[in-house]
């Protein structure tokens, strides 16, 4: 792959128009980055720059009069602890019973010699293309007292059925039949030949899954938005929300005790705050993807192959 | 057991099948515990919600249940199609979706032409790397981020326009601008990452090829043109059909955040709008009417269109 990268780009056999086309390459290629790149630049700026900047809608080069004011207002600010420490449990426990269920349902998929699995195959993928809609699905979770449950925000979206079956195809393409049949006449079991064989040459996979589940658990915020309704459950997506997007001010909330004073400084402040939020809530993804992005990749490519 | 079946009679060979199955049943019931999770799963979670789609033609009454609630046939149905609103959700629905596909199909494959070409190797590692980026950031954020760059007050994208003598526009609040922010908001999270699937697929295409093309003297974008394209041409098919069959399944988390009164004549898309009256509305019945007519249209586009891409290019998604 790289080799083919490098002769289809290589510099031997270029015409003049192809050196045009070079630059128009790199122009493109530059003004994409400029646009991708600029946006999130600016919110680190803006979070550390002081409120006059920000409040003027001034665009940043650098930041301007340094303070960090804004994110010790964030860190003061309740509910950003209890949304990171609720999203911390769902993610976490949401993305181990994701990976598990995925897994086992994925590879005795994988499996030719299972009678029936086209059945459940079509059973699944059916689900894909068709569902019941929004209120019979909240009249399911209601029969099941799961309204208002930090259990049901574990357990939503722990069988997608499109990672089940990048695993299915992983382990069809990796699983040589011949490995089975092998340990299966030295008489291993097909509990054994599971956790022993198949298990530890599965690490990529599970590792596509896994950091699949976690940012979709980490970045939803609709379920919990519908099937939520104690504040101290609510995930950290939830007080995203209530803090950039609901026109609530901080005039009316208790933190300042109703001093007029107090809450015009914090008015100040909001703009500088929002970016400040934004910031502690997307870093820890933002600064850990491109370290794992040959697994996420991955997991995008075995997903193509299925067709 | 193929061999040893032969020559005996068809009802024998039936039977000596079917207990070889079984036995492949019973060797292999570790495995229907394996799939336990998932389905039981699937069954409560997507198969119970389409038993519950019955509501659809009944008046549904908490006290009396689901199969209790009296029959009304296509009552609810009949509301929607008859009630103004109707036109104006769809017409929005699918302003949204179409406008989406036509401005986001194009780009990714675009990019990864780009990402393919680029010379430097390290630049088009850092450009994907970075292209990626967006793609991780939530949907809350993102419309956080669309409401404080583009506020008319203390947006800096209005400060940029007021440079070169365009008065504040208030982006958020207009709705004649509402869908050109969705739209394009949606191109700049997920044009890197769509862009990976094709960048796939350029790597499947066989040197040799462009060897040829470059000793018959052939340009880049010629090689573009009549290699490139034609190798990625089945993975263009397939995932516009997947567009298609989720046609109108518009981002509803996303247009729900980014609605506000001053938009919402062209924010107010079907999804949210089951969401307002079903859930805040507590009208359940006819909530679930609208929801089963979106579903059905968007199943019936899917299959559809999956079978005019079969037989038109021989690549389909089943």
């Amino acid at each position: 792959m790289e080799q083919t990268a490098a002769r289809v780009g290589s510099k031997v056999h270029e015409t003049r128009f192809d050196r045009v086309f070079n630059v128009v390459i790199y122009v493109l290629l530059a003004l994409m980055l400029i646009v991708v790149i600029y946006p999130l630049y600016f919110v680190v700026l803006a979070s550390v720059s002081d409120p006059q900047y920000v409040n003027s809608g001034t665009p940043l080069l650098y930041p301007r009069g340094f303070t960090m004011m804004g994110y010790s207002r964030v860190f003061a600010d309740n509910r950003i602890w209890i949304g990171y420490a609720n999203t911390l449990l769902y993610a976490g426990a949401g993305t181990l019973l994701a990976v598990a269920v995925q897994v086992m349902a994925g590879y005795a998929l994988s499996r030719s010699d299972l009678p029936g699995r086209n059945i459940f195959m079509a059973l699944f993928v059916f689900t894909m293309y068709f569902g019941g809609g929004l209120i019979p699905f909240y009249l399911v979770v209601k029969s099941l007292n799961l309204v208002n449950s930090r259990l049901l925000m574990i357990m939503l979206g722990c069988s997608s059925v499109y990672n089940i079956i990048i695993i299915r195809s992983f382990f069809v393409s990796t699983l040589p039949k011949e490995l089975q049949e092998a340990a299966f006449i030295d008489g291993c079991t097909n509990q054994r030949y599971f956790f022993s064989i198949v298990l530890p040459l599965s690490k990529a996979i599970i590792a596509v899954i896994a950091l699949y589940a976690l940012v979709a658990q980490w970045n939803s915020y609709f379920n919990a938005m519908i099937f939520l309704t104690d504040r101290s459950k609510y995930p950290l997506q939830l007080y995203l929300r209530e803090i950039l997007l609901t026109a609530k001010t901080y005039a009316d909330t208790s933190m300042v005790g109703g001093d007029p004073e107090a809450a015009a400084k914090m008015e100040q402040m909001v703009e500088v705050i929002k970016y400040g939020v934004i910031v502690v809530s997307t870093l820890p993804v933002i600064a850990v993807y491109p370290f794992l992005q040959k697994y996420f990749v991955q997991g995008v490519m075995i997903g193509a192959v299925k067709g | 057991m193929e061999k040893a079946s032969l020559g005996r009679l068809p009802s024998e060979t039936r039977k000596a099948r079917r207990h070889t199955v079984l036995k492949q049943m019973k060797a292999n019931y570790f495995l229907y515990l394996f799939l336990l999770p998932a389905t039981a799963y699937l069954l409560i979670f997507s198969y119970g919600p389409m038993y519950g789609i019955q509501i659809a033609f009944k008046d549904f009454y908490a006290y009396l249940g689901i199969e209790g609630s009296p029959w009304v046939g296509w009552k609810h149905f009949e509301n929607f199609f008859r009630s103004p609103r109707f036109s104006i959700l769809l017409q929005n629905t699918l302003t949204l979706s179409f406008y989406s596909l036509l401005a986001g199909f194009p780009l990714p494959i675009i990019l990864a032409l780009l990402l393919n070409y680029t010379p430097k190797q390290g630049l088009k590692k850092f450009a994907q790397t970075a292209s990626y980026a967006p793609h991780f950031i939530s949907t809350v954020v993102l419309v956080g981020m669309l409401n404080v760059f583009f506020s008319p007050r203390s947006g800096f994208i209005n400060t940029m326009l007021g440079w070169i003598g365009i008065d504040p526009i208030f982006f958020l609040g207009d709705p004649k601008w509402f869908k050109h922010m969705y739209v394009w908001s949606g191109v700049w999270q997920s044009t890197g990452w769509g862009s990976i699937i094709y960048l796939a697929a350029l790597a499947g295409v066989s040197p040799e090829l462009h060897e040829a093309a470059i000793i018959d003297g052939a340009n880049k974008l010629q090689r573009i043109w009549n290699i490139d394209i034609p190798t990625i041409m089945p993975t263009m098919v397939i995932l516009l059909v997947m567009n298609f069959g989720s046609i109108m399944n518009v981002g509803y988390e996303k247009v729900f955040l980014m609605q506000n009164d001053l938009n919402m004549s062209a924010s107010e898309i079907i999804s949210t709008y089951t969401y307002k009256i079903g859930l805040q509305g507590a009208q359940y019945s006819y909530s679930t009417a609208i929801g089963l007519f979106n579903n059905v249209v968007n199943f019936v586009m899917l299959v559809v269109v999956n079978r005019v891409a079969r037989s038109l290019s021989g690549s389909s998604l089943w």
